[in-house]
């Protein structure tokens, strides 16, 4: 069958051809990379809290709320930023956007810092990814894991900043990237709202 | 881009009423850890919390609320009944720490 003769079928059944839920293309494909992501944090998460469950002595080494509700922050705070250049790029201030971008990674940058710094002070305590001081060696391989995909997921993302930002001032990108890219940044966000009460604030030290 | 413009035209307001609201939600999370309460209560208030705080960030930071329905409805939909289903297991994390009453 010819293109021509597919295009006249389309035509004479009344079908549309467009994007899906008139959405453009790629942030189609963002909204559904999202949704595979939330599976697979949600998988680790559950696995987690089925090991946690189910393990009597569970581990609860943190002592101090203060190193993660700083990095709780942070991360709150970079959403509200990745916002304000969204808006900026919307209104044609090429300047502004490319600031609060660059103000994001920035943001992004020192929560990776301070989550290195976090995992180098429970490793320097004896925690390793199968065994630790205070009981089972599930802990730290679960701990590891989750966090360490969350990490991988802000690192990620701040290349991506970092990138489409410099595009961006350049004029190879527009409103539009920003904006799919500020999705994938209030998602690594919204993940962080689950990773803090389950895998920090149930294992503080009462 | 955005299939509603309506994002587009409102100040900055909105974004930092949700954000103040985030910030509050989670500072309740750290409030509910420091309570002396059984770590059941505390996992379901918590993760209630969460909720919230995801649903509040999806919707208003990533403008779902301005989308379509149909495609605003097709992402809860899909989402909530897959997480739904993973939790099918959590009797059996209970048997391995009580035991008989849900192996049988």
């Amino acid at each position: 069958m010819s293109q021509a003769d597919l295009t006249m079928e389309v035509h004479t059944t009344g079908l549309t051809v467009g994007p899906a839920f008139s959405i453009p293309t790629k942030k189609l494909a963002m909204w559904l990379f999202i949704i595979a992501d939330t599976m697979t944090f949600a998988a680790c998460l559950v696995a987690y809290g089925f090991l946690r469950n189910g393990t009597p002595d569970w581990p609860r080494p943190f002592h101090s709320i203060t190193n993660v509700a700083i990095m709780t922050f942070i991360l709150l705070t970079s959403s509200l930023t990745m916002l304000l250049g969204l808006r900026s790029a919307r209104a044609g201030d090429k300047a502004g956007a490319f600031r609060w971008t660059m103000i994001t990674a920035a943001a992004g940058i020192v929560f990776a810092l301070l989550h290195i710094r976090e995992w180098m002070g429970l490793i320097n305590e004896g925690m390793t990814l199968f065994k630790n001081p205070w009981g089972t060696g599930l802990f730290g391989a679960s701990f590891f894991s989750i966090t360490g995909l969350h990490l991988t997921h802000v690192t990620g993302g701040v290349i991506a900043l970092l990138v489409v930002g410099v595009r961006y001032k350049g004029g190879r990108y527009n409103a539009d990237d920003i904006e799919i890219l500020g999705l994938y940044w209030h998602f690594v966000d919204l993940v962080w709202m689950f990773v803090v009460p389950l895998v920090y604030l149930l294992n503080l030290t009462h | 881009m955005t299939t509603a413009e309506e994002h587009k035209s409102n100040g900055i307001g909105k974004d930092l009423v949700v954000y103040v609201c985030l910030l509050a939600l989670a500072g309740l999370q750290f409030v509910i850890a420091y309570q002396n309460i059984d770590i059941s209560q505390m996992f379901s208030r918590m993760l209630a919390v969460a909720c919230v705080e995801a649903g509040l960030a999806a919707l208003f930071f990533m403008h779902l609320w301005t989308e379509k329905r149909g495609f605003l409805l097709f992402v809860a939909i899909f989402t909530i009944s897959v997480l739904l289903m993973m939790q099918y297991g959590w009797t059996d994390s209970f048997r391995m720490v009580s035991g008989a009453p849900f192996s049988k």
